[in-house]
């Protein structure tokens, strides 16, 4: 088994990467698209076309972003990032650049772990040769082809400014350009030594996106499905986002776990399924979630003795409830935050913006905010614009399958399972496809609440939103989760006088938890990522080989030796033993098919098979001496002549032994064989008695 | 090794369907139903001969119950399979059912559940699929009303009980495999159709149908609680063909009619309601509150959009009205047809359907009413019946089959009078609508599934005793299959596959895994390209070699697979040398 990290990922949007070779399948491991790397491009609005003329506005860098602390790192004295250093042209999409090292025709499976991990999928789809099978849960499918949809029709717009280009290379790409790029903003999209062209794509198309979508075969929680007979593929939810799971993969020579980003606070979707990850022969981790979050290493130590106790091993029941009552509340407490920042810039005559970023995350904040809402007696319209949000919210409403318990109530109470049906249905919320609703403008003078894409702040709504109340102080932007310093994202919209709240909702296993949960799973062999080895240590009579991988290198798991079969045992007992008592073994001589069947070899037995052929098939180590032979066929009533053969190397026959009667047969006697040919199967075992008593009585 | 098959209800007789399975030690209760013609000990199935003292909870490793929710009609069938796996046994367990035969017979599948569970206590684990958990309790709560208030018996069960008793239930999604223990493990396959209104087949197709798989170390088991082999055959056949089953448990009511065409009935139903709304009268459908009326809600407001009817339909069912809540969130559970012109267009959402109130009942003009219950037994249909019954220009639309003993069944007669009770007595002039029933898979149904999944075993619960022994016969004679229909109570022990595991040798597998092809000059006509040619051996012997592998077993009882050269190899020196 080799296991090549490609990429360790950039937060919740960007999930890692990865290519696994299982007993020669060649396994890829989410193929995401890094939507931050989308920063460095200016975003288009009418007030942008004469944007490059304008005066520079110098306005006190603080002042930007609020109550926002630590600015932006600038090392050189080089260009200052402003709004003018973007880049006017129509982006490029940067997908995981070390893929493209692989030839796409020699992947065979393709599993997607998450909503996020389809993004960069129709890029690989439309390559030619590309015959891999995907496969992914249903709802991230839906999730994703949602997301991929939302994508196409944003940068629809930038392609109606930008207009048709004459080349294929743009010009922005050539090197005196690139070069004039900010070097923060460079090394952005194009990474830190600028290796990373080669990874950029102009976007896939509508149709590709229809056409990778038709590919995926799409699967239930711990749904197994079979690839080629080799290879049993489960998925089992990570508790992160809907759809979103761990895999394991089950292969004659082993299972291996996949465990993505996971979550134990899932108060929104189906918990995490840890329990189906116990005792792998080979676990990947690849939450790489942890590192972000700064967490006392101190603490640790403590809270992972506790928890060894907590996890519970349920002995049955889908999934262990395991909750941290203190890590909900918090989460609750930044959501109640965010809604009172929401309400009190209301009162104040603001408008509220609310990119979406995490789904879960957005329909609990959709809930709360409304929640607020009605409960501080105000009347504020909450406006949802994206071009999927009806399908969105339709979709997100049908399944209960994949959400928590207690959403799971509220399907058994007859409830439905997000407040939005309910407050679609009294007109609290409205959905529009664009911003150039009527509707939406005729009605945005009062203070509103705006859920819109892109959270990246360079595509859809939120551009023509920022750019016309970016100068409003009273108004609020709530950006959520993001991996780029937001002065950067908030570029474009300098100078800014609108408050901005910044929160980092991060589901991860955090770090603290990491050790005790590898140690309930209890892999025989583990791959952790180099990065965490300064943080996480593995003694070693827990864990017995540890192995750390990096980005872009090769690791070489050994895998279980040997094969097993399956042999049906039943006709088993039939078996015709040989005893060889110096070698202390028994010997038995069948005919049977190999077959693979759901990772498992199995050996049918195939006893008709004999008995039409006429042949009889045993074993024995001597030669038979051709005179004691024949005075035992004549011992048998056994008429038997002898015609010698000439050797030669072709031949490994040294006679022929016809017997005429009672019965005709042939007996060919070689150097490592004897052969019986008759036209029954009765006869064949009688001649064959004759023929091992001799065996037998040497 | 052996599969125990105790038949607790449905042995040789329709109704109550129980049947506990012991493979290994795991005893697993499929369906937990009850008797609806019998009120006394008898209604129940019996619950001691699974534990004489009483210790459900270590006799029993989990509760199934299949057959999701059904309907008290005659054309709803649901499909689904439920495979066990246990050890290396495999059963099937299927079902086909007809609604129209006994009525209330979702209460075969799940009516003593409750009982079982609350007042036998049994507090194992319970499987049942999500459209099932949601709509079991309005189904249990609507009996146990039945039973208390109409028929005035002591109450077995109450609210509360129903209550606890579905927090027990773990809901499954299809194909989910869910590990009930260590050993055990179970999956729902969605599985084939179900048909006779094909319209409505796309539609309901699925809700609560599922194929449940199980499994305990290797041995596997189906059990498919109802199936269709007729012209469609899906079967969710690429699910369970590469099944090798040790047991069928299979259902054999079966009718013998002849399949006739469901679009004739469909029309003939709604040209009959149209005539009556246009000529002015009201048109009362007696029908329970969840899956038929559903479906015939689904096919009357696509009518009235297409024929731009205007008439009013009212609903009157608080059940319905809840139920149909479900059916918008369990759409995924629905045919693709639905689930496609989702979400521009929820097909439960009506648009020609209005809310029921009282006034409706007076207020002059043509309507449409859907009343519960169904076979017009009391409720709102037969205070909806006695003011309406006497006015020629009524229709009365029974979508199901009535019991003997109710109005429904009377009226089926077309009597000039009905005779409530002594003192109350109905002139009926309206016009009477049938639905006709028509059971369309017959024993071929069985065979073909039989024939299919050529399991070694063939048990048939749930039918009529003259009907069972002669699909026995048929069953024995055509293919050859030990079949079996034990009576209730009775125990049917079957043996089961067990598999020896071995260890390949790496040459052999080479050999299997990368077949040679050369072919040799060679005149056998025995010959075959796919064998595991060894080229040091002349032609003939090339065919006596072919799938020939050596079986060792070794001192330490190990079995290990070799190929034909390691095998001299081993024997070392004992070999036979010129």
């Amino acid at each position: 088994m080799e296991f090549t990290c490609l990429s360790k990922g950039r937060g919740s949007h960007f999930p890692p990467c990865h290519i696994l070779n299982l007993g020669g399948i060649k396994i890829l491991l989410d193929c995401p698209l890094d939507l931050s790397a989308l920063t460095p491009f200016s975003p288009v609005t009418t007030a942008f076309y004469a944007l490059p003329s304008l005066e520079e506005d110098k306005v006190d860098a603080n002042n930007d972003v609020g109550s926002m602390a630590v600015p932006a790192k600038r090392q050189k004295i080089e260009n200052q990032p402003d709004n003018k250093t973007l880049i006017f042209a129509e982006p490029w999409y940067k997908t995981v650049m070390n893929l493209h090292l692989w030839n796409p025709s020699f992947i065979d499976v393709v599993l997607i772990s998450s909503p996020m991990g389809i993004l960069g999928l129709p890029f690989l789809t439309q390559m030619k040769g590309f015959s891999a099978k995907i496969y992914a849960t249903e709802v991230s499918a839906r999730l994703g082809e949602l997301v991929m949809r939302d994508l196409v029709s944003m940068h629809k717009e930038l392609k109606q400014f930008y207009g048709p280009t004459e080349t294929d290379f743009p010009v922005w790409l050539r090197q005196e350009e690139v070069e004039k790029i900010p070097s923060v903003l460079r090394e952005i999209i194009l990474g830190k030594d600028g290796t990373e062209l080669g990874g950029l794509r102009p976007l896939y198309s509508e149709a590709d996106v229809n056409d990778c979508v038709l590919k995926i075969q799409k699967l239930k929680y711990a749904e197994e499905v079979c690839y080629n007979g080799i290879l049993v593929i489960k998925a089992f939810s990570s508790g992160v986002e809907m759809g979103s799971c761990n895999w394991i993969l089950d292969s004659p020579k082993g299972d291996v776990g996949y465990l993505s980003n996971s979550s134990f606070i899932s108060s929104q979707v189906a918990a995490f399924d840890y329990q189906s990850l116990q005792g792998t022969d080979t676990l990947i981790y690849s939450d790489f979630s942890s590192l972000n979050s700064t967490e006392d290493v101190k603490d640790e130590e403590n809270e992972s003795v506790q928890l060894a106790d907590k996890l519970p091993m349920s002995s049955h029941g889908l999934v262990g409830l395991y909750h941290n009552a203190k890590e909900d509340s918090e989460e609750m407490e930044k959501l109640a935050f965010i809604c009172s920042c929401a309400i009190e810039s209301i009162k104040g005559g603001g408008s509220v913006f609310i990119p979406i970023n995490q789904f879960g995350i957005f329909l609990q904040l959709l809930e709360e905010v409304s929640k607020a809402i009605d409960a501080s007696a105000m009347k504020v319209p909450i406006y949802i614009i994206s071009s999927v949000a009806e399908d969105l919210l339709a979709y997100l409403n049908i399944v209960p399958e994949w959400l928590s318990r207690q959403r799971q109530e509220r399907l058994f109470d007859g409830e439905p399972l997000f407040d939005h049906v309910k407050l679609l249905d009294d007109k609290k919320i409205h959905v529009l496809p664009n911003i150039h609703s009527e509707k939406f403008w005729m009605h945005s003078r009062e203070p509103c609440i705006v859920f819109c894409s892109h959270w990246s702040l360079r595509l859809g709504p939120v551009v023509h939103l920022l750019q016309r109340w970016h100068k409003d102080p009273k108004s609020l932007l709530i950006l959520e989760g993001g991996v780029n310093p937001p002065q950067l994202a908030l570029l474009p919209f300098k100078p800014m006088a609108m408050k901005v709240l910044q929160c980092h909702f991060q589901p991860g296993i955090g770090l603290r938890r990491v050790r005790s949960l590898l140690e309930t799973l209890q892999p025989k062999t583990l791959l952790f990522p180099e990065e965490f080895r300064p943080h996480i240590s593995f003694p070693s009579e827990k864990f017995r080989s540890v192995l750390y991988y990096s980005e872009g290198k090769t690791s070489k798991v050994s895998c279980k030796d040997g094969f097993e079969l399956k042999i049906p045992a039943t006709p088993a007992s039939n078996f015709y033993w040989n005893a060889f008592k110096e070698q202390e073994i028994n010997l038995a001589r069948v005919n049977g098919e190999l077959i693979i069947e759901n990772a498992r070899y199995h050996l049918l037995l195939d006893n008709t098979e004999k008995n039409s052929n006429g042949r009889t098939n045993s074993v024995s180590f001597r030669k038979p001496e051709l005179e004691k032979l024949l005075a035992t066929f004549s011992n048998f009533g056994i008429n038997a002549s002898v015609e010698h053969q000439k050797m030669n190397s072709e031949s490994q026959i040294q006679c022929l032994i016809h017997t005429a009667d009672p019965y005709k047969a042939v007996i060919e006697i070689g150097t490592s064989s004897v052969v019986i040919t008759t036209a029954g199967e009765n006869v064949a075992s009688h001649l064959y008695k004759a023929l091992d008593s001799v065996l037998k009585g040497n | 090794m052996a599969i125990e098959t105790l038949v607790l209800g449905a042995g040789q007789e329709v109704g109550k369907s129980c049947v506990v399975v012991n493979i290994n030690g795991k005893r697993i209760m499929f369906d937990c139903g009850m008797h609806m013609g019998v009120s006394d000990h008898r209604r129940y199935p019996n619950f001691s001969l699974i534990s004489p003292t009483g210790d459900f909870d270590t006799a029993l490793s989990c509760i199934i119950i299949t057959h999701l929710y059904c309907i008290n009609t005659l054309f709803l069938r649901f499909h689904y399979f439920l495979i066990i796996k246990i050890s290396h046994s495999l059963i099937l367990y299927s079902y086909i059912f007809f609604f129209g035969i006994i009525c209330d017979s979702h209460l075969d599948h799940l009516g003593a559940l409750v009982y079982f569970t609350e007042v036998c206590g049994f507090h194992g684990p319970i499987y049942m699929t999500y459209p099932t958990k949601a709509l079991a309790p309005l189904m249990l709560e609507d009996y146990r009303k039945v039973l208390v208030e109409r028929r005035g018996e002591e109450e077995q069960f109450n609210s509360d009980h129903i209550a606890e008793c579905m927090k027990k239930v773990i809901a499954v999604d299809l194909r989910q495999t869910i590990q009930v223990d260590k050993d055990l493990q179970i999956r729902a396959y969605y599985a084939g159709h179900f048909t006779l209104f094909e319209y409505l087949t796309l539609i309901l197709k699925v809700l609560g149908a599922a194929m449940f798989h199980a499994k305990v170390g290797d041995s596997e088991m189906v059990y498919t609680g109802d199936y269709n082999m007729t012209p469609d055959r899906h079967l969710g056949a690429a699910q369970i063909d590469r099944l090798r089953l040790d047991l069928l448990i299979t259902e054999s009511t079966y009718g013998t009619t002849i399949r006739d065409s469901k679009y004739a009935r469909e029309r003939e139903f709604l040209d009959a309601v149209h005539k009556c709304v246009s000529a002015g009268g009201k048109v009362l459908i007696p029908t329970f509150g969840l899956g038929r009326a559903q479906e015939l809600c689904i096919l009357m407001d696509d009518y009235w959009e297409r024929m731009n009817l205007k008439v009013p339909i009212y609903f009157s069912a608080g059940l319905t009205k809840q139920a149909n809540v479900y059916y918008k969130m369990l759409i995924n559970w629905t045919s693709q047809k639905i689930k496609d012109s989702y979400p521009t267009n929820n097909a439960f959402d009506f648009k020609n359907v209005c809310k029921y109130e009282r006034s409706v009942l007076d207020t002059p003009g043509p309507c449409v009413l859907f009343a519960s219950p169904g076979m017009i037994s009391g409720g709102l249909s037969l205070e909806v019946f006695k003011r309406w019954a006497p006015f020629e220009n009524t229709l009365v639309a029974l979508p199901g089959y009535c019991l003997p003993g109710t109005v429904g069944h009377v009226l089926m007669s077309k009597p000039p009078k009905i005779e409530l009770d002594p003192n109350t007595k109905i002139d009926v002039r309206c016009q009477v609508h049938q639905l006709a029933f028509s059971p369309h898979t017959d024993s071929k149904g069985i065979m073909d599934l039989i024939k299919f999944l050529s399991p070694k075993h063939v048990i048939l619960v749930h039918g009529e005793k003259p009907k069972m022994v002669s699909l026995k016969e048929k069953i024995h004679s055509e293919m050859g299959i030990p079949c079996y229909h034990p009576a209730n109570n009775e125990t049917v022990s079957v043996p089961s596959t067990v598999y020896v595991k071995a260890q390949a040798s790496d040459a052999f597998m080479e050999r299997c895994l990368k077949p040679n092809f050369k072919l040799h000059k060679c005149s056998s006509q025995e010959l075959s390209i796919k064998t595991l040619t060894d080229k040091n051996i002349v032609p003939e012997l090339q065919v006596i070699n072919e799938k020939a592998v050596f079986i060792v077993e070794d001192k330490s009882k190990k079995l290990k697979v070799v190929h034909n050269d390691e095998v001299l190899v081993m024997l070392g020196e004992k070999k036979t040398e010129d």
